[in-house]
């Protein structure tokens, strides 16, 4: 009955689609934020490649995490948000009335900067995703499958029912990338993964991430260049809202157009 | 000039004696209410007990009142969390910050009326509603009381468990919902027992609430020493411990008094007993957010 109603209210085939080109995941089309009437993302334009890694970098506050944060619609959750412009994912428009956030963001799964397990035992953590979108597996094989993926499994794996806040932050972080992988999602989103890691659970990231893109496509925000000329194969570089420069992370770092990024990127301010 | 490290003792000594008098204080009161009801206690054992209070007959079974106290809050805990929580989960989840700016001081103003103007417009106005329209025995009945303790109640209920959501951290929410939950998945599964202490406790506290409201409770209660016949009807009259105090201390003396004093080591009990049981579920939730089991 329920999902007749469901069924009835969203009409997909009336959200608004485009054709984006081959290999292009997800588009950013002249995108405006304004968190009351402070505007956050200035007219950005960005395009996601989809199995590739693209990093967002730049000084605090330049809107790198509102940005990332626009792409699932998890800015919907505060109030005083408004946006303008359009996000396309596989061709379909993010911010369509009739887009259902539920859809988008099982979609478009995110990691949070700081590590937010649920205070449930692991496996509830990981199967948590499965069951309130009613996705109708063996918990188990789930739950052990996710957890290998997120290169946490051999840790784990005696102690299923403990509580997830028990675990190391490192730990807890890629319990939450576990958590992510469980709805099966085709974009992973990363704000600042490891700003609360110490370096070794950082590189353990790091090398997740190379092996997350061989099956995901994967946008992170990271304040440390270091880490996005390592994993990324694109960068976006942003200052005061606005995309300054987007290109092949080799390019960025190694012969950037803009003069504020070359700046930015020698460590000359931000 | 005094140096700091003496000034540091005189102040912590200045607050170690306001904590020890305060204290003091509380344990003369424990201790006064204690030797009062003694005698009582002494002479009738666990006759203050049984159902059958008599002041000719020299008997004072206090059980009725008893029953009637735990009766009526549990009642009017079937109005008020209901419709507590499903305003609090309204105030702390879905209303705006300026329908919440408006609302909350006004919930929290319901807090502040008199409890005789709740006890006068349950007499007046509800119990006479209920016994015109729907054919009651009385103008008094343990529903009445109920319906009404169960509003006095909400406010506490309303705000404490407005307060406990709200303090369900921000991340947990965003995590669940960044999973696909809906709005009322993410309440359901996340917001609600991450504060389910603060909602225990905010339940317990209007229950106590409930349990040690007297003006209201006196005026509708029918304050009848003898049990609602059958145990359950909440269309009967009766009397709830603090009602008898209230209504008994004027006209009473000698071993009565004592009487009501071990009415009131009743109430006390109950509502040291509800205050621990509040206690622990704090600190198990505590456990929990910290990582352990």
């Amino acid at each position: 009955m329920l999902a007749k109603i469901r069924e009835f209210i969203k009409d997909e085939t009336k959200c608004e689609r485009i054709d984006l080109p081959e290999n292009t995941k997800m588009r950013v089309q002249d995108f405006d934020l304004w968190y009351d009437d402070t505007q956050a993302l200035k007219s950005v334009d960005m395009d996601v490649e989809e199995y590739k890694v693209t990093a967002i970098i730049g000084p605090s506050g330049c809107g790198k995490s509102t940005l990332i944060r626009s792409l699932n619609r998890m800015n919907d959750t505060i109030p005083s948000v408004r946006t303008e412009g359009k996000v396309w994912l596989d061709g379909y428009n993010v911010y369509d009335e009739v887009t259902d956030c539920v859809d988008i963001r099982r979609k478009v799964g995110m990691v949070f900067q700081k590590p937010n397990p649920f205070p449930f035992s692991i496996e509830d953590n990981v199967f948590y995703g499965c069951e309130v979108n009613g996705m109708d597996m063996d918990k188990e094989k789930k739950v052990k499958k996710c957890l290998k993926d997120a290169a946490l499994w051999e840790e784990v794996n005696d102690r299923l029912d403990e509580n997830a806040l028990s675990l190391s932050g490192g730990q807890q972080q890629r319990l939450c990338i576990a958590r992510a992988l469980a709805t099966e999602p085709e974009v992973i989103l990363m704000d600042e993964p490891c700003s609360a890691l110490d370096p070794i659970a950082t590189a353990k990231i790091e090398d997740l991430i190379d092996e997350l893109k061989n099956h995901y496509t994967v946008v992170i925000v990271t304040h440390n260049m270091q880490q996005a000329a390592r994993v990324s194969d694109y960068t976006a570089y942003m200052y005061l809202g606005e995309l300054i420069e987007f290109g092949d992370t080799t390019q960025i770092f190694e012969n950037p157009q803009e003069n504020s990024t070359e700046k930015y990127i020698t460590g000359r301010f931000g | 000039m005094i140096s700091r490290s003496s000034k540091d003792k005189i102040i912590r000594f200045i607050f170690f004696g306001i904590a020890t008098f305060s204290i003091l204080i509380i344990s003369f009161i424990f201790l006064f209410l204690f030797s009062r009801a003694y005698p009582a206690i002494e002479e009738f054992g666990t006759g203050l007990l049984s159902n059958d209070w008599s002041v000719a007959r020299r008997e004072f079974g206090l059980f009725p009142a008893l029953y009637g106290s735990v009766f009526v809050a549990v009642g009017a805990l079937f109005v008020s969390v209901p419709l507590g929580l499903g305003a609090a989960i309204y105030l702390s989840e879905i209303a705006s910050n300026r329908v919440r700016m408006i609302l909350k001081p006004m919930i929290e103003l319901l807090a502040g009326i008199p409890s005789i103007v709740y006890g006068f417009i349950g007499a007046i106005l509800l119990g006479r509603f209920l016994y015109d329209t729907y054919n009651m025995r009385g103008v008094n009945s343990f529903f009445a009381a109920m319906l009404v303790l169960g509003v006095m109640a909400l406010p506490i209920i309303i705000s404490l468990s407005d307060d406990a959501m709200k303090s369900v951290p921000k991340d947990m929410k965003d995590a669940s919902l960044a999973l696909g939950a809906t709005k009322w998945q993410t309440i359901r599964n996340v917001t609600i027992p991450g504060a389910i202490s603060g909602i225990s406790s905010a339940v317990i506290m209007g229950m106590g609430r409930a349990i040690g409201e007297t003006m209201a409770v006196m005026l509708i209660i029918g304050s009848v020493m003898r049990m609602p016949v059958p145990f359950f009807d909440i269309f009967d009259t009766g009397h709830t411990l603090t009602a008898l105090i209230a209504v008994q201390m004027g006209e009473s003396h000698g071993i009565i008094i004592n009487v009501l004093f071990t009415a009131g080591v009743m109430l006390f009990t109950i509502v040291a007993i509800m205050s621990i049981i509040s206690d622990i579920l704090q600190t198990r939730t505590k456990q929990k957010y910290e990582g352990k089991r």
